[in-house]
Parts: structure tokens; C-alpha cells; sequence
């Protein structure tokens, strides 16, 4: 039986299932800051990388990140792409930038918006700083940062953001 | 250390809309459940498998020899649930069971309803009821009866 | 066969809400105590391998997440089984007999409590004959009992006797979930969860990680005086097609009993996979084993951590061994509905 003989019968098979997520203890300390307007990481008592958003663990070293690191609202383009292809269910209008923010301070970097910059600027190194929701708006997550924006201050070369051994 | 009341907490749903491809064997048997007739798979061994297995877990071979079973049959075991789950498809007390159908040498997975409890036991006599509408999968089995 | 000993294992608390931690948060502590126990480190451990079910945790990928947990720099050999750690026990065993490593870290881990471990289980199973019906864990092992019960394979006193002693033996484990001794009355005006099956027949819904590390001949006296013997260990697997099966014996834990030569081996202890009270009766009266004591540490029935249970029933057994003057011990890690899917584990401690 050739591929084209066998009918081209599909059974719908919907997967739906209900969770009730707990967040542990990393997240819920990152997120109850994040609540508050700070963006405090977390750092890795042997090797001192900082993680925003924090997990809990360093995966270098494989030990818990219980140093609370208070970070700012500003940082560094990572990388970046445009997208132009509209997602079902997203709201935002395309083309819009996704970009991996560096936040100052911190060894990893996160995905996020970018917003309020001609598209043809946008750049690797870009300095940018987070644009916040109103504050009654605040809640436990990362959305309370509307996007990131640019701000008036030099590129920065994200070669010298690469992690180095201590 | 655990259940701490300041916990984050937030439900969360994952749905997917997966469809799946039947293939040979089991196209035939949902397109029969469509027309309200249950079919399995002869074996070189005369063993009948329904719902229609693509292959003889004993000897390996493939089966597409399709015949036709039920729709009643005979209860090989089952279980009694009085208060069904949220995602249980039968709200009223039921049981799940494995009936074995006149004509096959195995047992199909399903429910049973409109019944009682104390009305069941292994052997017990079922008879397939059909959903309203078919829609291709084994759900167009709504559940089975006791056999009037 | 080259010889392989577990040479240590560690068990998280089992715990009925695990929210304050995450799962990495629960797999750091059982890993940091196996390597301060042996006084060795990840960079000890030539292959790693999890088992855990990213449905539990809702997410694609989950168990990249639970990497976190261990130092993956320098770069490490790792794998995965989306199963119970048993088999991720399994993988590393035939990595250390394909001579790719000396010595294995595995771990296992689980939360059932965020979501819905019925409705879970049953996307699992066949997606096109069983999936689409949602039939529980409970309802499925139901069918199992009831078959049992009525071929008189076992008795319902026997059911009720596996719950009374698993509770019992709770006192031997300080990681159960559920130590609160029961009687027959307590028993018998249970509600029924899915007949014959009520509540108590059934286990906790449990979070928590365990973790092993197994290591060849050369280097298991490296780590401790004490290694235990993997002598034997085989898996088999039954039809998907369930009601295809005879649920009233299994074959495939019989073709593993005359694979690993166990008719004649004189057992002094034994750790069931047995996660509803009839599979206990079924398994002892199938694998010869009743004068044997079995599920001292309680088994499933007092904790039954999802992707752990298995390699803790191997863990425990390895325990007993250890802890008492044993020389024999049988571990059973299962999978599956109405133990579907079985695996023997022989081991042995040094005479
Ligand atoms: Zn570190």
C-alpha cells in the first residue's frame, strides 16, 4: 500500500489539562520584588554569576543562588529580531522587536520587548532601560515592564559581557 | 519548608488541538463506528482482535483482515465509579470496563452506564448505545447498556 | 557483564505539596547529600542520567530545567528517560557496560500535586482507543484487582493486609508521606474511589526526588567500603493493547524471573514497585516471594513520588542490604497501566 492509497482519515484529539502551578522559593523571592517595581537577581555563592530571572540554581556549579543581587531597570541589547509575522492570540501588531535584554550586573540575559525606536536603529550593544506599567497596575510578573526602551547613552560591546571565571 | 502560605500561586491550562492520522486499520474501524457497526482484526491464527489492533502482540504480524463484532458483548472485568472526575466524560455514576464482544478474543476499554452497580459483574451481558453524532473516534461508542 | 555496584542513594522527604520548592530546588539537596556522603563530586561522575515526566510539570522540555540542579560546567554526558528513574538507572548501567563511563549519577523527580495526576496518567496511554475515554490510574488498576480477586489469585484480606502493614512499616522510613496507623474499620468505612478500590488501597499523591549513583567494580571501591552488587537486572514490556493482555498473571515479570535465574535464589528482602494494595499479594505469590519481607519501608502505599518510586524501591532495598546483615535483596520498578511494564532488579551484598 502506497502512501497516497491509505485515506487521509484524521481523528481530532484534543489534550486539555488543568494546573494549579506553585511557584518555589527563587521564583516566588524574584517575583514578590518584581511586585514591588525592583528587579533583584540572584547569585551563585561559588562562581558569583547573577541570574535575572533567577531559577533557584547555579548550573555551572550546581549549588543554590542565595545572594539577593539588587539590579537596575537598565541594560544592554543581547541580541534581537524583528518579527513580521502575526501570532494568533498576540495582541501586538507586527513588526515588532523581540530582543534578549542584559540587564546590568546579571550573566544571562531574557526575552523581552522593544518599543519606542525607529526598527532600521535597533542594534546589538543598544543601551535600553525598562518602560514600566502604571503602578497600580503591578503584579507578580514580568509583564509589569511594558517594554524596553532606548536611552541616550554610548553602545556597549557585548563581547566584554561574557562571563569569565572569578 | 512545604505548603508555606506565601507561596505564588496561579492555575495555569495547557490545551493542545492535536489531530491524528488514523492509518489502514484504524480508519476502516472509525469509519464503521460512524455507520454504528464495530469491526476488529483476524489474525493467521483466527485470533480477533476489536478495536482493531494493527498488529498480534503474540505472533507480530500486521492484521488487516477486518471483521465484523458486537455490539453486544460480555463484561471480562470492570470498575465502579460513584463519583466521576471533572474530566471523566460520564457524569452520573459508571463504571470503565473491558468487554469482550461476540466474535473477538480481546476485550475493548469503555464505559458503562445507565445502570447500577450491583447490575454488573464479570460476564455480565452489554450492548454498545451510540453517540449522536460521530465524530471519527471512539468516543462515537457513547458508553454501553446492559443487553435488554 | 562487567560488575556494577550502587554505591549510594539519597531520598527528598516525600512531601504532599511541594510548592515551596520547585523542581530543581528538590533535586539539589538529595545530589549535594549522595556527593558530601562519598566525599565526591559531579566531576566524579562520568554519566548522568534523570527520569522525570514533563506533563507533571506542564512544559515542554522540564527535565532541561532539572539540569539546573547539578554543575553542568565543564560540559557533562547526560541523558534522559521520560520514565521512571529506574530506567534512567537502566541506561546508565548499559552505558557503563558499553565501557562509555566507570560511574553514573541518576536522579528521579516528581510533583503530582499542581496538577491533575488522573487526567495526566491517562494521556499516557493509547491515543486513539483508551486516551479519548479519560480513564483514571485508579479505575485502570481497578480492572486489574477485580480480575485478581475473581480468579482468586488473591483475597480482599490481602488487600486490606498490604494497607495495615504498609503503614506499619512506615516506622521504617523516614521520608514517608503518610505514617498514621490504620485498622480494619478504619478500612472498611473508607469510600470506595473506584471499585474495589477504595482510597486507602490506593497511594498518596506525592512530590519529591531521589538520587543514586552506580559505579563499576574498579571504581565503586573508591567511594565506599559498602558497595551493593547489581547481579542481575532486566525489563520487559506488555501489549499496549490492554485488553489484549491477561491481567491475571504477568509474563513479562516471568520471562525476567528465568532470564535472571531467580527460582533458586534465596531472597532476604524485597522492594515492590506496588502502587495499589492488590498488586502487593499478586506480585509476592508471582515472584516466589512469600516468606520474604517485603516493602519494609512501607513501599508506594506511604509515598509514591511519580518517576521516583521505582529507582526508590531499588534504593530501598539496596538500604536494607546495607543496613542489616542481607545478601540477597529483589527490587520491581513498574510503568504503565495494571503493570504493564516491569523491571527486576537482583542485588547483592558482599558476603
Ligand atoms: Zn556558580
Amino acid at each position: 500500500m502506497s502512501a497516497e492509497d491509505i485515506p487521509k482519515d484524521y481523528s481530532e484529539s484534543p489534550i486539555n489539562l488543568e494546573y494549579f502551578y506553585t511557584a518555589g522559593s527563587a521564583t516566588t523571592r524574584f517575583l514578590n520584588q518584581v511586585k514591588e517595581g525592583n528587579i533583584v537577581g540572584q547569585g551563585c555563592p561559588k562562581c558569583k554569576a547573577v541570574y535575572v530571572p533567577p531559577r533557584g540554581s547555579c548550573p555551572r556549579c550546581g549549588v543554590a543562588t542565595d545572594i539577593e543581587v539588587p539590579l537596575t531597570d537598565k541594560g544592554c541589547i543581547e541580541s534581537f529580531t524583528v518579527v513580521h509575522i502575526p501570532i494568533p492570540g498576540n495582541p501586538i501588531v507586527p513588526p515588532y522587536v523581540c530582543a534578549m535584554i542584559r540587564l546590568d550586573g546579571a550573566n544571562i540575559s531574557f526575552l523581552h520587548l522593544i518599543q519606542d525606536v525607529d526598527i532600521e536603529n535597533i542594534r546589538i550593544g543598544m543601551r535600553i532601560q525598562a518602560v514600566w506599567k502604571p503602578k497600580e497596575e503591578w503584579t507578580h510578573s514580568l509583564e509589569n515592564i511594558k517594554w524596553f526602551a532606548p536611552i541616550d547613552e554610548p553602545d556597549v560591546d557585548v563581547a566584554t559581557l561574557r562571563f569569565h571565571e572569578s | 519548608m512545604s505548603d508555606s502560605k506565601d507561596l505564588l500561586r496561579a492555575p495555569f491550562e495547557l490545551a493542545y488541538n492535536y489531530k491524528r492520522s488514523n492509518g489502514p486499520v484504524m480508519s476502516k474501524f472509525f469509519d464503521a463506528l460512524g455507520k454504528q457497526t464495530i469491526l476488529g482484526t483476524k489474525s493467521s491464527t483466527g485470533k480477533v482482535f476489536s478495536p482493531a489492533a494493527e498488529f498480534d502482540p503474540d505472533t507480530y504480524e500486521s492484521l488487516n483482515d477486518m471483521v465484523e463484532v458486537g455490539p453486544g458483548g460480555s463484561v471480562e472485568s470492570f470498575s465502579w465509579i460513584e463519583a466521576p472526575q471533572k474530566h471523566h466524560l460520564i457524569k452520573e455514576p459508571f463504571a470503565f470496563a473491558l468487554i469482550k464482544l461476540d466474535g473477538a478474543d480481546s476485550s475493548m476499554l469503555h464505559m458503562i452506564a445507565d445502570c447500577n452497580e450491583a447490575d454488573l459483574s464479570i460476564g455480565t451481558r452489554v450492548t454498545a448505545a451510540w453517540s449522536e453524532t460521530t465524530t471519527k473516534r471512539i468516543t462515537d461508542i457513547k458508553f454501553f447498556t446492559l443487553e435488554k | 557483564m562487567k560488575r556494577v555496584a550502587i554505591v549510594g542513594y539519597a531520598q527528598h522527604p516525600i512531601l504532599k505539596n511541594a510548592g515551596a520548592l520547585n523542581e530543581v530546588e528538590l533535586i539539589m539537596p538529595v545530589v549535594h547529600q549522595l556527593f558530601n556522603d562519598l566525599g565526591i563530586s559531579q566531576k566524579d561522575i562520568d554519566f548522568t542520567c534523570s527520569g522525570s515526566c514533563d506533563y507533571l510539570q506542564g512544559a515542554a522540555f522540564a527535565f532541561v530545567e532539572g539540569l539546573s540542579a547539578i554543575q553542568t560546567n565543564p560540559p557533562i554526558k547526560e541523558s534522559h528517560v521520560e520514565m521512571d528513574a529506574a530506567w534512567a538507572m537502566y541506561e546508565s548501567m548499559l552505558k557503563i557496560q558499553m565501557g562509555d563511563a566507570e560511574t553514573a549519577l541518576i536522579y528521579g523527580f516528581g510533583k503530582s500535586s499542581p496538577g491533575d495526576l488522573d487526567a495526566i496518567i491517562s494521556l499516557q496511554m493509547d491515543p486513539y482507543y483508551i486516551s479519548p475515554l479519560w480513564p483514571d490510574r485508579v479505575s485502570l488498576a481497578a480492572l486489574q484487582a477485580r480480575v485478581l480477586l475473581d480468579q482468586n489469585v488473591i483475597t480482599s484480606e490481602q488487600m486490606l493486609a498490604s494497607v495495615i502493614e504498609a503503614r506499619a512499616n512506615s516506622k521504617n522510613n523516614k521520608n514517608a508521606l503518610i505514617t498514621d496507623l490504620i485498622d480494619e474499620s478504619d478500612y472498611l468505612k473508607n469510600a470506595m474511589v473506584s471499585s474495589p478500590l477504595n482510597q486507602l488501597d490506593c497511594p498518596p499523591i506525592s512530590d519529591g526526588s531521589s538520587a543514586m549513583i552506580i559505579a563499576s567494580e574498579e571504581k565503586a571501591y573508591e567511594f565506599t567500603d559498602h558497595p551493593i552488587w547489581i547481579e542481575g537486572i532486566d525489563h520487559r514490556i506488555e501489549s499496549s493493547n490492554l485488553g489484549s493482555r491477561n491481567l491475571a498473571t504477568s509474563k513479562t515479570l516471568q520471562a525476567s524471573m528465568d532470564q535472571l535465574n531467580l527460582k533458586n535464589i534465596k531472597f532476604d528482602v524485597a522492594e515492590l514497585h506496588t502502587q495499589f494494595s492488590h498488586e502487593l499479594p499478586f506480585l509476592k505469590s508471582l515472584l516466589n516471594l512469600q516468606d520474604v519481607p517485603t516493602n519494609l519501608s512501607g513501599g508506594p502505599l506511604v509515598g509514591n513520588v511519580m518517576m521516583c518510586a521505582g529507582l526508590d524501591a531499588i534504593g530501598k532495598t539496596y538500604e536494607s542490604l546495607k543496613n542489616n546483615q542481607f545478601t540477597h535483596g529483589l527490587a520491581h520498578a513498574t510503568s504503565g497501566p495494571c503493570l504493564q511494564h516491569n523491571m527486576l532488579v537482583h542485588l547483592e551484598a558482599q558476603k
